[in-house]
C-alpha cells in the first residue's frame, strides 16, 4: 500500500517537479517559533472556519431560494423538510458569527505580541482586508433569510452610503436596485455572497498566507528566530509546521469543535446572539423592530454611529475607527513587539483599548437600555448618559492611536530587554 | 529536560488554562445578566417546557387544535409530520386535528378567510409557525395567562403582556374570566393584580398545565429539528470528546522531540 502511494507522488511529481518545493515551503521546511501559545491558535481556526463557510454554504445554495417572496420560505424549507437541513444552516450561521470571534481574538494577537510590526506589514495589511471582505460577506448573508431584521439591518447599512457627499442618494439607489431592500437588492447581494467575495475572501487568505511565509511567524516574544540558525541554515528555535504545528493546531481544532457543537446542538441562536428573535419574522417594510441593531459582532462598530448624532460625522469616524488599525504599523513606533517587553504605557493603553471596544459592542447591541437605569435609577435618561458616556469611549478609542504614536515616536516607552532566543514553550 | 524548563512549562500551562477558565467566567457572566435582566423587565414567569416530552406536546397540540387552530395557522407544519413527531398515527391525528377536511401531507392552515377576519378583529390572525422563535415560549406562556375583561377594548379583553391586543382569550372556558386590580403610580393607571373573578373549568394550577403544554407544542412548531438536534448532539459531542484525546496523545508523542 506504501509502495502504491510513493508511486502515485513518484508519477505526480515526474510530471509537476515543482510541486514537492511548494509543499516543502509551506508545510515540512516551514519553521515556525516552537513557543506558540494559546493566542496562536486562531488562524488555523480561521481557516477551519472558512472551511465550514464555504462547504455548508454550497449546500445551502441548493435549496435556499434567493427572491423577496421564496428567501425566508426556503430557509424554513430547510430547517424542517430537508434532510439534516437544519445541522448544514446551523453549521453556516454559527460559523459565521465564530468567524468572527476567532478573527477578533485573532488581530488582538497581533496587537500584543507586535505582529503588525516590521517585517511583517504587508501580512497585516493583507489580514485587514481579510477582514473588510469579511464584514461585507457576513453583512450579506445576514440579509439573505430576509427576516425582519435583515430588511431593517440592510435598510440602515446601506443608508450609510448616503452619508458621502454629492452622489450619496444616487449611490444608495444603486446598491439596492430599488427604493427600498427589495427582490433585486436580495438577488445581487446572493450573488455577490456566494460568489464575488468567497472568490476574494479565498484570494486575500492565499496572500495573507504567502505574505507570512516569505517573513516567517512572530511570537509570544516577539523575537526573529531566523537571526539563529544552525549550521544547516533552520533556525534554531523553529520547528517544522508539519508535523509539529499541524498536531498542535489538530487539537486546539478539536476543542474549538467540541465549543462550536455545544453551540450548534443546544443552544443554536445563542440567545438571540448569533440568530436574532426578530429575524424570525418575516421581512415586513412596514413593521419595524422593536430595535434596529445588527448582529453582535458588528456591534462595536454601529456604536459610534450610535453616539454621534451627526449621521456624516458618524459614517466617518466609523471609517476612521477601522482605517486606523490598517495604519498600525506606521503608528507603533516602537521596535519592541511583544507585550512581554514593552513598557507599562502600551500595557496600560491596550487593556483600555480592549475594554473600550467590549463596551462599544454592549452599547451596540442595546445594553445600555439595559444597565443605564440598573446603575442609574428608573428614571434615568438612557440616551444621553449613553451618549455622554460613548464619547468617553470615543476619546480613549482614538486616543489610544494618537497615544500610541506620541508614546513611541517620541521614546517615552521604556522597555525591558528582548531576549536573545524564545523563553519559554508549551 | 530541565527543571527549570519543566518549572516554566507547568506555568504556562496554568496561565492558559487559567486564561481559559476566565473566558468561560466571562461568556457565562454575559448570559447570567442577559437572562436576569429578561426576568427583571417583564416580571416573566420561566415556561419550563419540554419539548422532548411527547405526552406534553400531545396535550399541547389537543388545545392548539381546539382553541387555536380555527383562526391561527401553522402553515411550515404539515398533519404527517405532527403525526411521526407527536408518536400518533395518521388516522388519529386526521381524526381528531384536521377539523378543516385536509388530507395527511397537507399544510395546517386555518379555514378562516383572511378579509373576514381582517373586519372581525381589525386585524388577521398572524400564522404561529414561528411565534416561540421571535417572541420565546416564556412570552407566549405568560401572554396566555394574563388576559383579562376590559369593558373599554373593542374585542371586551386585554392583556397585561401585550397590551390591547386584538385577540380575546381563546382559553377563557379553561381558565375563567380574569379582572384586574388597578393601581395609579406617577400619574398612570397600570394593572396592579390579575384574580379570576369567573372560574372556569380548570383550576389555577390545571391552567398553567394547559398553558405549559400548549406553549411547548407551539415550541415544537417553531423548531421540529429540535427533538433529533438534542439527541443527535451528544454523540457528536462525544465523538469530537474521543478525537480530541486521541489528538492530544499524537501531539504529545511527537513533541517530545521537542525541547
Amino acid at each position: 500500500m506504501a509502495n502504491f502511494f510513493s508511486n502515485i507522488a513518484g508519477w505526480v511529481n515526474e510530471r509537476a517537479p515543482s510541486m514537492m518545493p511548494v509543499y516543502r515551503k509551506h508545510m515540512t521546511e516551514y519553521y515556525a517559533p516552537k513557543n506558540f501559545n494559546f493566542w496562536y491558535y486562531f488562524g488555523v481556526l480561521a481557516m477551519v472556519v472558512l472551511v465550514n463557510q464555504i462547504v455548508t454554504g454550497i449546500f445551502l445554495t441548493m435549496f435556499y431560494k434567493p427572491g423577496a417572496a421564496t428567501a425566508f420560505d426556503s430557509v424554513e424549507y430547510i430547517m424542517r423538510d430537508v434532510e439534516w437541513g437544519w445541522l448544514i444552516r446551523y453549521m453556516h450561521s454559527t460559523g459565521a458569527s465564530m468567524f468572527f470571534l476567532v478573527i477578533y481574538l485573532h488581530m488582538f494577537r497581533g496587537l500584543l505580541y507586535g505582529s503588525y510590526k516590521k517585517p511583517r506589514e504587508l501580512v497585516w495589511l493583507l489580514g485587514m482586508l481579510i477582514f473588510l471582505a469579511l464584514m461585507a460577506e457576513g453583512f450579506l448573508g445576514y440579509v439573505l433569510p430576509w427576516g425582519n431584521m435583515s430588511f431593517w439591518g440592510a435598510k440602515v447599512i446601506i443608508s450609510l452610503f448616503g452619508a458621502i457627499p454629492w452622489i450619496g442618494d444616487t449611490l444608495v439607489q444603486w446598491i439596492m436596485g430599488d427604493y427600498n431592500p427589495a427582490d433585486a437588492t436580495l438577488n445581487r447581494f446572493f450573488a455577490l455572497h456566494v460568489v464575488a467575495l468567497p472568490l476574494v475572501l479565498l484570494l486575500l487568505v492565499v496572500l495573507h498566507i504567502f505574505a507570512l511565509h516569505e517573513v516567517g511567524s512572530n511570537n509570544p516574544d516577539g523575537v526573529e528566530i531566523k537571526k539563529k540558525k544552525d549550521a544547516r541554515g533552520i533556525p534554531l528555535d523553529g520547528i517544522a509546521f508539519h508535523p509539529y504545528y499541524t498536531l498542535h493546531d489538530l487539537v486546539g481544532i478539536g476543542f474549538f469543535l467540541i465549543i462550536c457543537a455545544f453551540i450548534i446542538f443546544y443552544q443554536p441562536t445563542v440567545g438571540g446572539w448569533f440568530l436574532e428573535y426578530d429575524n424570525f419574522i418575516p421581512a415586513n417594510n412596514l413593521v419595524t423592530p422593536a430595535e434596529i441593531k445588527p448582529v453582535w459582532y458588528f456591534t462595536p462598530f454601529y456604536a459610534i454611529l450610535r453616539v454621534i448624532p451627526s449621521k456624516g460625522l458618524g459614517v466617518f469616524a466609523m471609517a476612521a475607527s477601522i482605517i486606523l488599525l490598517f495604519l498600525m504599523p506606521w503608528l507603533d513606533r516602537g521596535a519592541v513587539k511583544s507585550i512581554r517587553y514593552r513598557g507599562r504605557g502600551y500595557k496600560i493603553a491596550l487593556t483600555l483599548f480592549t475594554i473600550t471596544f467590549v463596551l462599544f459592542g454592549a452599547i451596540g447591541a442595546g445594553k445600555s437600555a439595559e444597565w443605564i437605569p440598573e446603575i442609574f435609577g428608573p428614571t434615568a435618561d438612557v440616551s444621553g448618559i449613553e451618549m455622554h458616556f460613548g464619547w468617553l469611549l470615543l476619546a480613549i478609542y482614538f486616543g489610544f492611536f494618537l497615544f500610541l504614536w506620541v508614546y513611541t515616536h517620541f521614546g517615552y516607552e521604556k522597555t525591558k530587554p528582548v531576549p536573545e532566543r524564545v523563553t519559554t514553550h508549551d | 529536560m530541565t527543571e527549570s524548563t519543566r518549572i516554566k512549562l507547568k506555568m504556562m500551562n496554568q496561565l492558559a488554562a487559567r486564561t481559559f477558565a476566565y473566558a468561560l467566567l466571562a461568556v457565562t457572566a454575559m448570559f447570567a445578566t442577559s437572562v436576569a435582566g429578561a426576568e427583571e423587565s417583564g416580571e416573566m414567569q420561566s415556561a419550563q417546557t419540554n419539548v422532548s416530552n411527547v405526552t406534553s406536546l400531545q396535550r399541547g397540540a389537543r388545545t392548539y387544535f381546539n382553541y387555536c387552530s380555527g383562526c391561527h395557522s401553522i402553515k411550515y407544519m404539515n398533519y404527517a409530520r405532527l403525526a411521526a413527531d407527536l408518536q400518533l398515527s395518521e388516522a388519529e391525528v386526521l381524526k381528531s386535528f384536521a377539523f378543516t377536511g385536509a388530507r395527511i401531507g397537507d399544510q395546517v392552515i386555518s379555514n378562516m378567510p383572511a378579509d373576514s377576519s381582517q373586519q372581525w378583529f381589525g386585524k388577521t390572525p398572524p400564522d404561529l409557525s414561528l411565534e416561540a422563535r421571535a417572541k420565546s415560549p416564556d412570552w407566549i406562556y405568560n401572554y396566555l395567562r394574563s388576559f383579562y375583561v376590559d369593558p373599554t377594548s373593542t374585542v371586551g379583553w386585554n392583556n397585561t403582556v401585550f397590551p390591547n391586543a386584538s385577540m380575546p382569550n381563546p382559553l377563557w372556558e379553561l381558565q375563567g374570566v380574569q379582572t384586574a386590580h388597578m393601581a395609579r403610580a406617577d400619574g398612570e393607571v397600570h394593572v396592579e393584580k390579575l384574580e379570576v373573578t369567573s372560574p372556569g373549568k380548570q383550576s389555577s394550577a390545571q391552567f398553567d398545565e394547559t398553558a405549559r403544554d400548549l406553549t411547548a407544542f407551539l415550541q415544537y412548531v417553531g423548531e421540529p429539528a429540535a427533538l433529533q438536534r438534542e439527541s443527535v448532539g451528544v454523540w457528536v459531542i462525544l465523538f469530537l470528546v474521543v478525537f480530541t484525546f486521541l489528538a492530544w496523545l499524537l501531539k504529545h508523542e511527537y513533541w517530545k522531540d521537542i525541547h
